[in-house]
């Protein structure tokens, strides 16, 4: 399978990847590569097959409802890019 | 040309639990930024989730409580998108397989205009499922920037989805106002609208009677009824405008505005759609058994639709007070426990009330009935004097003043204020024929055909009380006498 | 002292024929000479790890020794240790001062042992040589120009150059067999949910799994039991018995059925690997045990398989890394958009990025049915296939990887070639199996060669037993390349 430019653009933008023309052509060849591995799978008959996500079959545990955590603001924003009283700053956002 | 509106909500209701959904930081509003940020809500390295028992716990009741199907086994997926107040990049939520499934909710709608009466319908409920709740974006924080407070992030809350079923702004109120209730009543959220906990979507599209739907556009978080009703009155007469002018409706987000009273819609997202949902393998599969769904049965309070048709039923309330004594659970405890203390026969007495006197003192002073300085036991000593005649209405009024300003009890309040009234006929009769005999001229103009001195007669007989006789008695007397 | 089993050190450290803070001191001295050429480690915090001695020597003064206690591991750098800088290898966590410890950090520092440095590692752990460090590649010390494998490079180098007596690793598609293999050492992944991921930095959720790289099998049975046991922060971390790996190490082989699998061994094999997992084989019959063909028919699919599943799940782990709340944030950008792009751009290397698309792609709209449905589907035959073969055998041996360690830079150019080294090892993790690879013997280019074992679920101990029975039997696991 050959991806194109535009579908390896799609998902760079989707995944806030910045890349540019060179990147994206680099990028698409690559990827069409490993496509061409993963199209292996196509082959199998999988009908009826339950999808599998978890090694065991478990169900999920519940924790108690309870306050366990602190206030640790502090030792947190010690290694923030960029914070001012208290709140973690980012370029304005316009929705 | 005859334009129909088609209505579906989506509500997200914060879940009062005290720890968030996947952590155990506290959930508690209003606390200094990022103070409730622990490491699993601002997402660390390394960090994992652990769901918590009491929003499944929430969830489930909730499903209970509009008949619907609780999944025994549904899964958390990942919601992959970027925004600040997303710290993962992703929110977990469930998709294929969520808690609750298809219910239903049985409203009681009050048109907005005209003079249509009151009728009910039936809301489906497409589904409800847990998720988390993202930060906070605080706009402006800093010279051309936004700051990003993250106590909210993690927050339980259970997204409930509606069939596009309401096809006017008051079906739908009616829906979010029936919902809101019912989501206090069973104690799954506190319901605070102002802080959040309870948001609405509402996706609106029209159609011309007998066309296929439209395209709906959502009007997001509308945190007052009143906002939603207007929003929605815009966004209907908008797109008929639109459509009407030739338009043609895009599927988008919009936003209302209160100072305008207009929506608009949000910068587009070009992404947006491309979610990626994907079963989160930091979570099993959630089971719920049946020793869980026996626990959360057990305590599950009556509901206010059955409790409401118990009222009309059992002491022949209207459906109108019915209804609001059912507005909350808070109110209609209140109702219970004046009733069972004044017996079924003055359930009407208290009924009014409740929903006369006691609610517009409520609103006048901003309380609500879980404030109210008069308690049931007060009322009901007062109404059970109502009852046997011994004090008259506006004796009741003077009595209750006195009740909600100064508190005491009704009988000391009535022998203190001697609001006692007379139901002594006799001593009814004589004062009457006193005053029929200083007036005589006016007896035989009466008598004569000016039926309108009656009360005139009637003033001056209370006067003559002091306002105490029982005023049934009294017109009693006054007509067999006047009648000769 | 460098070459005693953990076993032995801890007994010096008990007869204090040594101190720990000696001990530690020792090994630092090591990795200050040879780390330059290595470069197993990317960071080392003398005073933070001496500290941890001193404390060590009085818990031995004391008489609270456990086994471990005093005992030097290089921690791979995937671990968040508190106060340590934690980088996963990445320009993105460069500067990532862990605020909290991992709940494997935590089990060994309550078991004394001393946190000797963070070792070096692919990218996110997303590589197989070593070479996607934002920090430079890691030297396989049999041969410089050679890689150490990955993901857990640092360590398998580490601990074959002596620069820790013992060291820790991850494994998501064979990052601590294949680097184990590849150096000569021992290491074992056991069955996914018995360490907790709690603190481990996230690559593939339902893949990854922790576990010891150490010179033997009954070193990595002793590490075993202290990075196991149930941890209530990670929601896949399994509530079990607490187990002691060591208590089988000693029982015979006799008997033991050693399955096979035919799609091991056909081609892409080299032959010098090939001979040498027959040799193991032969001894292993020598022993008492007996081989069973068997066949793992899905197998062949584990890597198409693994390349949609772990690259899906690692594009939305690695949604957290935006420069907002810590990590790298790029120096200039317009607007939010810009600030996300560029910072995750510049703060993730090639082959991170490749792996965030591949797994983007395959759960955008429209894909994740032919995709990660089909893959998930696949992934269940695989297991199957596993069940099938245990009811015919007690584990399954076969190589670790096709060759031999590779020239570094041989496969740059070219990430299929690369995902290829990791065919025979993927399969366990996708079923969640435990795994492991010892060493047996070496190539034509006189690089190690490793075998592997896989065993069902919980059969760690089994594991251990075949492999150190083997080292009772064969010295290979004791040659050193220093």
């Amino acid at each position: 399978m050959s991806l194109s430019t535009a579908d390896v653009r799609k998902v760079a933008r989707l995944a806030r990847l910045a890349m540019d023309d060179t990147e994206i052509e680099a990028a698409r060849s690559q990827l069409s590569g490993i496509f061409e591995l993963i199209e292996e799978m196509q082959a199998v008959n999988t009908q009826g097959i339950e999808p599998m996500s978890h090694a065991q079959e478990l169900s999920q545990r519940l924790r108690e409802d309870k306050v366990t955590e602190s206030d640790q603001r502090e030792l947190f924003q010690g290694i923030a890019p960029q914070i001012e009283s208290g709140l973690y700053l980012v370029p304005q956002v316009i929705e | 040309m005859t334009w129909e509106t088609v209505i579906g909500l989506e509500v997200h209701t914060q879940l009062s639990t005290c720890s968030k959904i996947f952590s155990g930081a506290s959930t508690a509003y209003g606390a200094e930024p990022n103070t409730q940020a622990d490491a699993v809500s601002i997402a660390l390295p390394g960090v994992l989730p652990v769901l918590n028992k009491g929003a499944v716990e929430r969830a489930i009741r909730f499903g209970l409580a509009i008949g619907a199907h609780i999944a025994p086994r549904s899964v958390f997926a990942r919601k992959n998108y970027f925004y600040p107040d997303l710290p993962k990049g992703y929110q977990i939520s469930q998709f294929d397989l969520p808690v609750v499934g298809m219910g239903a909710l049985k409203i009681q709608v009050e048109p907005l205009s005209g003079n249509a009466k009151p009728y009910e319908k039936t809301v489906r409920i497409t589904r409800a499922h847990l998720e988390e709740d993202a930060g906070k974006s605080v706009h402006g924080a800093a010279q051309g920037m936004t700051g990003v407070d993250l106590n909210r992030a993690g927050t339980p809350l259970l997204e409930i989805v509606s069939e596009p079923d309401m096809c006017s702004p008051a079906e739908a109120v009616a829906y979010a106002k029936a919902l809101h209730t019912l989501v206090r009543w069973i104690g799954i959220s506190d319901g605070n609208m102002q802080e959040g906990s309870f948001r609405c979507d509402v996706n609106v599209s029209v159609r011309r009677k007998g066309e296929p739907l439209g395209t709906r556009r959502e009007i997001k978080n509308l945190n007052s009824f009143k906002f939603m009703q207007q929003a929605i009155d815009y966004e209907v007469q908008w797109q008929i405008d639109t459509i009407e002018s030739g338009g043609k409706i895009q599927q988008a987000t919009v936003l209302f505005n209160p100072d305008t009273g207009e929506t608009r819609a949000m910068r587009s997202k070009e992404d947006a759609h491309d979610y990626r949902y994907f079963p989160d393998p930091d979570l099993l599969p959630l089971a719920i058994t049946p020793e869980m769904m026996v626990e959360v049965r057990s305590a599950m309070p009556e509901l206010p639709e059955a409790r409401r048709m118990r009222y009309i039923e059992q002491y022949g309330l209207t459906s109108y007070d019915a209804s609001a004594l059912t507005s909350s659970r808070e109110m209609a405890d209140y109702f219970d426990s004046c009733v069972s203390l004044a017996g079924p026969a003055n359930a009407k007495l208290a009924a009014n009330w409740i929903i006369g006197e006691v609610s517009a003192q409520l609103n006048r002073d901003n309380l609500d009935i879980a404030q109210c300085p008069v308690s049931p036991q007060q009322l009901h000593g007062m109404l059970i004097r109502i009852a046997d005649n011994t004090i008259s209405n506006s004796g009741a009024k003077e009595v209750f003043r006195t009740l909600w300003s100064e508190g005491g009890d009704a009988d000391a309040i009535i022998e203190a204020k001697g609001l006692k009234q007379v139901s002594d006929s006799s001593a009814i009769e004589l004062l009457v024929d006193g005053i029929l005999a200083d007036n005589a001229d006016k007896v035989a103009e009466y008598r004569s055909g000016k039926e309108k001195l009656f009360g005139f007669f009637v003033g001056l007989a209370m006067k003559a009380s002091k306002g105490k006789a029982n005023p049934t008695q009294l017109n009693e007397i006054l007509q067999k006498k006047l009648a000769g | 002292m460098l070459n005693s089993s953990l076993k032995q050190m801890a007994a010096a450290l008990r007869a204090n024929e040594i101190s720990s803070v000696e001990l530690t001191g020792l090994y630092l001295e090591r990795i200050a000479a040879h780390n330059p050429s290595y470069n197993a480690y990317i960071t080392v915090n003398p005073e933070m790890s001496l500290q941890q001695a001193r404390l060590a020597d009085e818990m031995l003064a004391r008489g609270q020794a456990q086994p471990l206690t005093g005992i030097p591991i290089g921690q791979k750098d995937i671990f968040c240790a508190k106060g340590w800088r934690t980088t996963c290898g990445s320009k993105m966590l460069a500067d990532f001062i862990a605020p909290y410890d991992a709940h494997v950090i935590e089990q060994f520092n309550a078991a004394g042992a001393i946190n000797l440095g963070k070792t070096n590692m692919d990218e996110f752990a997303m590589g197989s040589s070593n070479e996607t460090s934002y920090f430079g590649p890691v030297k396989n010390p049999w041969d410089q120009t050679r890689v150490p494998g990955g993901s857990s490079g640092g360590a398998a180098s580490a601990v074959a150059a002596r620069l820790c007596a013992a060291a820790t690793g991850t494994d998501t598609g064979g990052s601590i067999r294949q680097p184990a293999a590849l150096c000569g050492i021992t290491g074992i992944k056991p069955t996914y949910g018995t360490v907790s991921r709690y603190g481990m930095i996230a690559f593939a959720s339902s893949l990854d799994q922790a576990g010891p790289m150490a010179r033997s099998a009954e070193d990595c049975a002793l590490l075993l039991n202290a990075m196991t046991g149930f941890d209530e922060r990670d929601s896949t971390s399994l509530q079990r018995e607490k187990e002691d790996y060591v208590r089988d190490l000693d029982l015979p082989l006799k008997g033991l059925r050693i399955g096979l699998p035919r799609e091991f061994f056909a081609e892409g094999l080299s032959p010098d690997v090939a001979a040498r997992v027959e040799d193991a084989l032969s001894e292993y019959r020598r022993l008492g045990a007996v081989t069973v063909d068997i066949s793992l028919p899905n197998s062949k699919l584990a890597v198409p398989v693994y390349y949609v599943l772990a690259p899906a799940e690692a594009s939305s782990n690695l949604s957290r890394y935006d420069g907002v709340r810590y990590g790298y944030r790029a120096p200039e950008y317009a607007d939010i958009t810009e600030m996300y792009e560029k910072s995750r751009s510049q703060g993730f290397g090639n082959e991170v990025k490749r792996r965030i698309m591949i797994g983007t792609y395959v759960l955008s709209h429209g894909y994740y049915d032919a995709y990660y449905l089909q893959a998930q589907k696949i992934r269940r035959l695989i297991a199957q296939d596993f069940a099938e073969a245990f009811k015919q055998c007690d584990v399954i041996m076969g190589p670790t990887s096709p060759s031999t360690a590779f020239r570094l830079g041989e496969k740059g150019d070219d990430p299929v070639q690369m995902y290829l080294s990791d065919i025979y090892t993927i399969a366990v993790n996708l079923a969640g199996l435990p795994g492991m690879s010892i060493p047996c013997g070496f190539g034509d280019n006189g690089m190690p060669v490793g075998m592997q074992i896989i065993g069902d679920y919980f059969s760690e101990a089994r594991m251990l037993n075949a492999a150190h029975q083997y080292q009772l039997a064969t010295d290979w696991h004791s040659r050193s390349p220093v």
